[in-house]
Formats: structure tokens, C-alpha cells, sequence
């Protein structure tokens, strides 16, 4: 009585594990299939223009490697503009527009934004013409030493 | 300083430079700080005109845009939320419900703020708002505003000036009517 | 009670400090020697007691004391004993408490040594510190204070020191917000302090700088009596950038130890004076050349270090770092400014006394070199300047924000700090006034020969991405002339003294401590430089969503996702999420890494922990970005591979070697100086 019982679980049990490798199956096939038909851009497509965009609304965190919920948002944004033809450019765009300019990692080069790129080389600049003038100088200026030699002997002034 | 400005001290007009530059920079810093410190637009402060255009299936007297300057005469209640914000779900259908009690005495108007549109659509499906809503275009209006987070309420008066600023949820639908009573004749 | 008295310390050691400057002034003007006694003594007073107000403060944040604001703030009753002693520095006004805290030390110790012949800087010495510190306890005590209140007036909470009505009582919550769990990571506790150690003893050689220019005492005391001080100041400045760079690593969960992020800037500005300083103060004692420069940069790195404090504590800057809005903003600027403006007024005063002793001769010299060195980092000074301001001058003017990120400080500072390398690789051979070509081409010949044959082999091997190969060819050139400038050195020695090449080598270093600690630099930066190379062009990523027993590709790599579990750890008020990953390269198994997810019931916040395998070739660094919580079967992951990257840390770990070993107390070097130098270490010891 006992072994009969057993042997209908078993059956069961069997039953069951068949049905259920049969769904998962099923459900791999379909899931690749639908995979397949959307084709859908990878992560690595998604990555690759989120990594050019900033977090508009975190600081300083690009878009790829942000972990909140808004920003996983917006990568699935991005993965359907892709879907759908969008290039890069036209995804920033996207972006800037709806954003503002704070999403580029670098302001775009119109009207203030050129300071950005012009000051820095400029001062750069200046300091190096004027270090260049004080050692094409150099020369000229050993003539001089000997005054200044002079001088450096009261250089001692206390105060206290 | 003088007793030492002989020959051979620094030039006068490199002492400008140095002091003007120097003045310049600080002005720089201290404005930017004193900008920063600010904050939100305050109570008192008259808005500047702006306009949104509406999320599609939205509209204000038949326009898919509404321009702020439209609005005079009438009390504007504008909302700042986003669908990625949590706190924005607690108060959302007392906004509605807010709405739908002044029933167009009281101008009601949501800027959905750095959101994407499919969770924004969901968002406002789920919970049955229907007065005016738009994407904030390039952040543009949040900026005007220097709101501090979301979500964020501006009471703005038929004068066009804001009087009054919610910073976090509204906690009932008559946290909203006080204010709006406050100014309604 | 203990708040009281916390408070009351506070208060009185204010009140102390500001005795002691105003004394030292008084005593100098009236030519006092018992009022500088006095005001010295008030000095040393200072330490003291604020390490009892810290120390009571420590007592309230271990006990749970949660109706002071800044505990309930900063721990909660699950943290650990040494994190909540550690929440000292988490907070705002906790971490300007310790601030002062290292300042009085580091001003005591200054105090404390024997000033012989340097007497005359000690009032001013004091006055400068003194300000300095008068100025944050001045802040603590009126506007961050870490012992204020919670109380209860008529139902609402209130936040005070003192009771704010009759009827008021003490409101105590039952626990508290806790550590941002961010700031819990090993690294992150000793970083900040280490910045702090950093910021802190650069104010020392600005203090003296201050003085020597208020004295007109123009020779190169004030440097040599703190060039340990920069020494130690740097190194900590140093030390606190590179942890910070590997807690990011370790923590941050994007890949990477540096994102340009404004706030690791405003700690990377007072580094890059402090360096060229560290160059510039040896021409000073050598060739006494480059005063007036010196005290610009100084000035400049003290300033920069109230800056960067400023940036980063006012809401000017928001990021990651960045302590929420507060009310000091203001006085930080006025501070900044008026310090920085009297600077400059003393050091256009004595303009004309700083000027150079002798002249530069030739470009190639040794000084040129090192000017040129100068230059160079403050052209990247400059941008970094630039590019922290610029977002916030471009908010002021047209009113909307911008972004400068990472390209713009890549593309500027690249060839920049190329050509340091270079300088590194050349200007050890160049000699003291006077140098050319040839004889540089001739010490270098056989260094640039052997970094030019490496580099056609990694040509060949490696890579042929010409920037790789430029910065490898620089990189290697470093190696290469630094290590031939050690042998040439311990041949010359060996030599003149008869001994065996490396008890000439271990006494040749022990000789000249500075310099070749300074070579020790030399390399651990070409070392780093590997690392950063090797990340900024080689580093490759993946992401994708894989079910069990599937795998990802990435490189070499095969990473095949095993199993995932979830589960609290309640008396940790965590709930951690774990993958298991089996690693292979070309099919052969390497072993198991586990990524996780951790997050934090009472911050709400998550943390993504790598699982990492470093080896010198590269980093494999795996995140766990998303799993299906329901059916258990698939998880995303990002990978990376970062190449060469474990060459940075090594890079910083031979850095800390060379600087300890350059700031190591000397008593066989300068018999004539050694007196008051070894004294004023062995106070610092």
C-alpha cells in the first residue's frame, strides 16, 4: 500500500518535472524569439552614449555607471531612441534640449562656454612668453649681477 | 607701504594689475556665493514670463502651450515633480483633487522635471491628473526658479508675484486650500 | 552637562587663542619678552583644551547621546564603537572640530621647539596660527556647533544650544540617521583625515612664510626651519588623495579612482602649489634664487587650502563630497579674501627685499628646470581653477549650468603633465647654474636609448596606440635616468670612499635623504603614470544580463554567473545582495568573485561593491547592476577590465616609501644647521 502510494508520487513528481522543463523551455524559446524580432541595442550600445552624457539631475555622475532609478530610466530611454534609429548625436541633442546644457560633459562651444577653452591656453601662453623673455634675458643680465650683488648686503632688515 | 617704494619695488602698474585682478576674482566668488545663497525664488519675488509646451493630450484653452503672462489676474499654483521622485506620489491626487475643487478659479499647472516621457505618461495616468502638465524643456523654468529639489510648490497671486513656497509634500488637500484661501477674494 | 561642558571648553579655548594672537601682537610692538611668553603659553594652552572638547564630543557620539543634533546625524545605534569615534570627522561641524583640533597640535608643537636665533619669528608665528584657529573655533562655536540640541518647545522641535524657552525640555530621538554608508568603508575613514593632516600643516610653512616677510628676514631660515613641516604636510596631502582615489575605486562602483569631480579638484589645487613649492624652496637654499616666488606659493597654497575647505563646505559646489548648505559660507569668503589680500600687501611690500641673489644663467640649468617644472604646475592649476569656477561663473552670467568634466581636464592636462615627465627624466642631470645640451645628451644618451628600444618593443607587443607609446617612452625614460643617476651616484662614491658598491649606495641615500627620497618620488610617479595610462586608453567594459550558468565575454575573460543570494543582516541594518561569478581567461579557471549590493535600511541608500581581481597585467572589476528578485535567474553585470591599473597603487605605496623616507629625521646631514632642524623634529615626533 505504501510502495503504491509512493510510486503515484513519483509519478507525479515526474509529471511535474517534465511540465516544468517543458515551460522553461517554452519560455526560453519565446523570450529569444521576441529578443530576436525587437532587436533590441545592447547594454554596450546603451553604455556607449550614456557613458557621453552626465546624470542631469545627480552631480557630477555620468549616465552610465549612475545607479539611481532616474537614471536607469533614462538608459532605457536612450536603449529605445536607438531602437529606433536615433544616432548619438541626435540622442544628445535629445538630451540638451530636454535637459540643458548641463548633460554634455563639456558646455558646447558657443557664446560664454568659449572661455572655457580660451582662457586656460591663454594664460598658459602669457606665462610662458614671459618665462621665455626672462631666459632669452639671461644673458644680458650677467652684466648686471654684479649690482645686485651690492645690494643683496642690506637686504637684512628687522623689525623686531 | 610708501617708505619702501623706491626704484626698485614692484611698479605701480603691475600693483594695479595684481590688486584689480585679484578684486575682480573675489567680486566673482562672492557673487556666485551670494547667488547660491539665495535659493528658491522667494515669497515677494515677481516671476518672469515663461512658457511650457504640454505633454500631448494636454492643453489650456485649446493650446498645447501655455504662456505665463496669460495667466494675470488668476492665482497659479505650480507644481515641480518628476516620476522618479517618491515624495511626488504622496501629494499627486491631492493636487488633482485640488484642481478639480477650484475648477478653473485657480490656475493649477505641473513641470514635470528632468523625466523621461513614457514614465512621465505612467505617472500622470496613474493618478488621473488632468490640469495642465509639461515637460520642463532644458530645465529651463526649474532654473528661472532655482528650485531646490522636487517636489517644490510655487503660489504665485493674480499680481504675478509669488507668495508663498512648498518645499517638500503637501501633507492634505487643506494644507493646499489654506494657502490658495489665503489670496482668494 | 556634557554638552555644557563641551561647549564651555569650546568657548574658553577661543577665548584663549585669541588672547595668545593679540598678546604676540602687543609683545612684538612693545619689544616684550614676557608678553610673547605669555602669549606663547596661551598657545600651548589651546591644544589641551580642545582635545578635551573633543574628547567629550567623542563621549556623546560613542554613548548615543542622540539629542545632539550632530550625533543623531552622524551614527545610529547600529553602528560599530570605532565608527561612531571615527563619525568625529563625518560631519560638518565634527570635522571642523577636528580641523582645529590638528591645528592647535601642529601649532604647539611649532611652539614647543627651541627658537635660539629664530626668536624673532615666534610672535608672528603665533599670530598667524592664531588667527587661523580663532577663525574655525569662531565658526563652531557660533554657527556649526557639534554640541547643540534638539528640544521640544510647545510640540515642534527645535534645534539650539541653550534652552530656547522656560518651558522647554531636552528632545531625544531613539536613534539616530547614521554614517552615510558610503563613508563606512575603511578608506574613507582614515582619507578625510589625512586630507585634513594635510590641509592643516601646510599653514605651518605659511606661518613662517608670514613671519619672514613681516620680519624682512629674507634668507632661506624660514624654509629650512619647515621644510619637514612640507615635507609631512604633502605627504599627508598626498596620501589623502590616493585613498581617496582607491575608496572611489573600491566603493563608488563606476571603474575608476578619479572622476574630476570638483570637490577632488579643490583638494588636488593646494597639492599642485604645495608640489611645485616642495621643487622651488631647494633653488631658494641652494642658488638663493626664486624668494619672491616661493612666498607666491605658499601664499597661494594657503589660500587654496581655505579655498578648497570653503568650496566644499559653503553649498557652492554640490557633488558627491560636498557638506550641505550652511550659513558659513560668507565668512569663509570673507576670511579667504582677507587673508589672501594681506598677503599679497606684505609680499608687495617686501617685493624688493626678496630679489634673487644670483641670476639664471642658462635654460638648461638645474634652477630652469626647475622653474619650468613650476610653471607647469601652475598651468595645471590654472585649469583645474578654471574648470571648477567656470560652471559657476556660467550660472552666474546666463543663469543656466554647465558641465566640465573629464575631456576638458583630460585634453588640457595630458601634455602637461607629459612634459613633467619629461622634466623628471632630465633635470636630475642638469647641473646648478650652468648646463648644455651636450653634456645632457651626454648623462642621458644610454636612458633614452634603452626607454627607445622598450618602447619599439611594446610597439611590437603591447600596443601601438601613439599616445600609449609616447607615455610609455616618458614613462620608462623617468625609470631608466633615475635609477642610472642612483648608480652613477653610488659609482662615484664607491669610488672616492673605497667602499662596496651598495654600502656606497645605502650611504649615498642616507646622505642626501631629500634628494633621493625625491628620486624615490621620481619613480613611484612614473609608476602611477602606468596605472593611469593603462586605464585612461585601455580600459574596456561590458554590461549584459545573463541567466545562470551563462556567461559574459569581455577581453580574455570569460565571467560565468553561478548563483545570486539576498539576505539581512539585521544588527548590521543591511540587506546584502551577492553574485557568485567563476572567472576564466582562454578557458582556464581562475577562481570565484562575488559582487554585491549592499543597502542600507536606515541611510536608504545602496552601495555597489566590485568583486575584483587585481594582478599587474590588469583589473578584472565586476559590478552587480541588477537582478531579477522573482524567478532568481538572471542578473546584469557591468565588467571592466582595467589595465595596468594595479600599478597606481603600487606607484603610491613606493611613494609613501620615498617621502617617509625623505622627511626621516637626519642628525648626519648640515652639521652646522642640525641643532635647531633635528630639534624642531624631534618635537614634531
Amino acid at each position: 500500500m505504501k510502495n503504491y502510494a509512493s510510486r503515484i508520487t513519483h509519478h507525479l513528481l515526474r509529471i511535474a518535472h517534465y511540465a516544468l522543463l517543458l515551460t522553461i523551455l517554452f519560455t526560453a524559446i519565446s523570450f529569444q524569439f521576441a529578443y530576436a524580432q525587437e532587436d533590441t541595442p545592447t547594454d554596450d550600445e546603451v553604455n556607449e552614449v550614456a557613458s557621453q552624457l552626465y546624470c542631469p539631475v545627480c552631480e557630477n555622475r555620468p549616465l552610465d555607471t549612475c545607479p539611481t532609478q532616474a537614471c536607469h530610466q533614462w538608459r532605457e530611454l536612450i536603449r529605445t531612441q536607438l531602437a529606433q534609429g536615433m544616432t548619438e548625436e541626435e540622442i544628445k541633442q535629445y538630451f540638451v534640449d530636454n535637459y540643458g546644457d548641463r548633460v554634455l560633459a563639456e558646455p558646447p562651444r558657443t557664446g560664454l562656454n568659449w572661455l572655457v577653452y580660451i582662457l586656460p591656453p591663454a594664460i598658459i601662453l602669457l606665462a610662458a612668453i614671459l618665462a621665455l623673455q626672462k631666459f632669452s634675458g639671461m644673458d644680458k643680465a650677467a652684466e648686471n649681477r654684479i649690482n645686485y650683488k651690492r645690494d643683496k648686503k642690506r637686504s637684512f632688515i628687522r623689525i623686531y | 607701504m610708501s617708505e619702501l617704494n623706491q626704484k626698485k619695488s614692484v611698479p605701480l602698474w603691475i600693483q594695479i594689475i595684481v590688486w584689480v585682478c585679484l578684486a575682480g576674482l573675489l567680486v566673482l566668488v562672492a557673487s556666485i556665493l551670494s547667488k547660491r545663497q539665495q535659493g528658491a525664488l522667494k515669497t515677494g519675488d515677481a516671476v518672469p514670463d515663461f512658457s511650457m509646451t504640454l505633454f500631448n493630450g494636454y492643453e489650456f484653452e485649446g493650446k498645447n502651450e501655455i504662456q505665463f503672462s496669460d495667466f494675470s489676474g488668476k492665482i497659479v499654483v505650480l507644481n515641480f515633480w518628476a516620476s522618479w521622485c517618491k515624495p511626488c506620489e504622496q501629494e499627486a491626487s491631492e493636487l488633482q483633487e485640488a484642481y478639480a475643487f477650484y475648477n478653473g478659479d485657480v490656475i493649477f499647472l505641473g513641470a514635470d522635471y528632468v523625466d523621461t516621457e513614457p514614465e512621465a505618461r505612467t505617472y500622470l495616468k496613474k493618478f488621473q491628473i488632468t490640469y495642465p502638465n509639461g515637460p520642463d524643456m532644458g530645465t529651463k523654468i526649474s532654473q528661472m526658479f532655482r528650485i531646490t529639489g522636487v517636489p517644490e510648490t510655487y503660489f504665485i497671486d493674480q499680481q504675478g508675484v509669488v507668495y508663498y513656497v512648498k518645499v517638500g509634500p503637501f501633507i492634505s488637500l487643506d494644507e493646499i486650500k489654506n494657502i490658495i484661501e489665503q489670496k482668494l477674494k | 552637562m556634557f554638552v555644557e561642558f563641551g561647549y564651555g571648553v569650546l568657548v574658553v579655548s577661543l577665548i584663549v587663542t585669541l588672547y595668545s594672537g593679540i598678546t604676540a601682537f602687543l609683545g612684538v610692538r612693545k619689544k616684550s619678552t614676557s608678553l610673547i611668553e605669555s602669549a606663547r603659553r596661551a598657545q600651548l594652552l589651546s591644544f589641551p583644551l580642545i582635545s578635551i572638547s573633543s574628547l567629550t564630543l567623542i563621549f556623546l557620539l560613542v554613548n548615543n547621546h542622540f539629542e545632539v543634533t550632530f550625533v543623531y546625524e552622524v551614527t545610529s545605534l547600529s553602528m560599530p564603537t570605532y565608527l561612531k569615534i571615527t563619525a568625529w570627522w563625518g560631519g560638518q561641524a565634527g570635522s571642523m572640530l577636528f580641523w582645529s583640533w590638528l591645528l592647535a597640535s601642529f601649532t604647539s608643537l611649532v611652539t614647543l621647539r627651541k627658537w635660539d636665533r629664530d626668536i624673532e619669528f615666534l610672535p608672528w608665528v603665533i599670530v598667524v596660527s592664531a588667527i587661523t584657529l580663532a577663525f574655525f573655533l569662531f565658526m563652531i562655536i557660533f554657527f556649526e556647533n557639534p554640541f547643540s540640541r534638539y528640544w521640544l518647545v510647545s510640540g515642534n522641535v527645535v534645534e539650539s544650544m541653550f534652552k530656547p524657552t522656560t518651558t522647554a525640555t531636552i528632545f531625544t530621538p531613539e536613534n539616530g540617521r547614521g554614517l552615510n554608508p558610503l563613508l563606512r568603508h575603511p578608506g574613507m575613514i582614515i582619507h578625510p583625515p589625512m586630507l585634513y593632516l594635510g590641509f592643516v600643516s601646510f599653514v605651518i610653512p605659511y606661518a613662517f612664510a608670514i613671519a619672514a616677510l613681516i620680519t624682512g628676514r629674507t634668507d632661506d631660515r624660514w624654509t629650512r626651519i619647515t621644510r619637514r613641516w612640507t615635507l609631512w604636510a604633502w605627504l599627508f596631502l598626498s596620501f589623502g588623495l590616493v585613498l581617496g582615489g582607491r575608496w572611489a575605486y573600491d566603493v563608488l562602483g563606476w571603474g575608476g579612482y578619479w572622476g574630476w569631480d570638483p570637490v577632488e579638484i579643490a583638494a588636488f589645487m593646494p597639492w599642485l602649489t604645495g608640489t611645485a613649492f616642495l621643487h622651488s624652496v631647494m633653488i631658494q637654499e641652494k642658488r638663493g634664487m626664486l624668494k619672491q616666488w616661493n612666498m607666491v606659493l605658499i601664499i597661494l597654497t594657503y589660500a587654496l587650502v581655505i579655498f578648497g575647505t570653503f568650496l566644499t563646505r559653503s553649498g557652492v559646489l554640490s557633488s558627491v563630497h560636498a557638506f550641505a548648505n550652511s550659513p558659513i559660507g560668507p565668512y569663509f569668503m570673507g576670511f579667504v579674501s582677507a587673508t589672501f589680500i594681506a598677503s599679497i600687501a606684505l609680499l608687495i611690500w617686501r617685493w624688493p627685499l626678496l630679489r634673487s641673489e644670483t641670476e639664471m644663467k642658462s635654460i638648461l640649468s638645474r634652477e630652469a628646470l626647475f622653474l619650468l617644472n613650476n610653471l607647469i604646475f601652475i598651468s595645471i592649476l590654472v585649469v583645474c581653477f578654471w574648470g571648477v569656477i567656470y560652471p559657476l561663473v556660467s550660472e552666474l552670467v546666463t543663469g543656466f549650468k554647465v558641465t566640465v568634466g573629464p575631456p576638458y581636464y583630460e585634453r588640457a592636462t595630458a601634455p602637461l603633465f607629459s612634459a613633467l615627465l619629461f622634466l623628471m627624466a632630465i633635470a636630475p642631470f642638469s647641473a646648478w647654474g650652468h648646463s648644455t645640451m651636450q653634456t645632457l645628451g651626454k648623462a642621458l644618451w644610454k636612458s633614452i636609448l634603452a626607454s627607445f628600444v622598450l618602447t619599439v618593443s611594446l610597439f611590437f607587443v603591447y600596443s601601438t596606440n601613439l599616445y600609449a607609446l609616447t607615455g610609455f617612452f616618458l614613462i620608462s625614460l623617468v625609470i631608466f635616468a633615475t635609477l642610472q643617476e642612483f648608480y652613477r651616484g653610488a659609482l662615484a662614491r664607491q669610488k672616492t670612499k673605497n667602499e662596496n658598491f651598495f654600502s656606497a649606495l645605502s650611504n649615498l641615500m642616507r646622505r642626501n635623504r631629500r634628494r633621493y627620497g625625491g628620486y624615490i618620488i621620481h619613480i613611484s610617479m612614473a609608476l602611477m603614470a602606468i596605472g593611469i595610462l593603462g586605464i585612461e586608453l585601455f580600459q574596456q567594459e561590458t554590461q549584459g544580463t545573463v541567466a545562470q550558468g551563462e556567461s559574459l565575454n569581455i577581453g580574455e575573460y570569460r565571467v560565468e554567473y553561478r548563483e545570486l543570494a539576498s539576505w539581512d543582516v539585521r544588527s548590521d541594518g543591511v540587506n546584502y545582495t551577492r553574485a557568485v561569478v567563476d572567472v576564466y581567461e582562454n578557458g582556464i579557471y581562475l577562481g570565484q568573485l562575488y559582487p554585491r549590493i549592499d543597502y542600507f535600511f536606515d541611510a536608504e541608500q545602496t552601495m555597489t561593491i566590485p568583486g575584483q581581481r587585481s594582478t599587474f597585467r590588469d583589473d578584472l572589476y565586476i559590478l552587480l547592476v541588477d537582478w531579477k528578485s522573482v524567478s532568481n535567474s538572471g542578473a546584469t553585470f557591468k565588467i571592466y577590465v582595467n589595465p595596468l591599473v594595479n600599478w597606481l597603487w603600487i606607484g603610491s605605496l613606493v611613494f609613501l616609501v620615498g617621502i617617509i623616507f625623505a622627511a626621516w629625521p637626519d642628525k648626519e646631514m648640515e652639521p652646522v644647521r642640525v641643532k635647531s632642524s633635528a630639534k624642531q623634529t624631534s618635537a614634531a615626533d
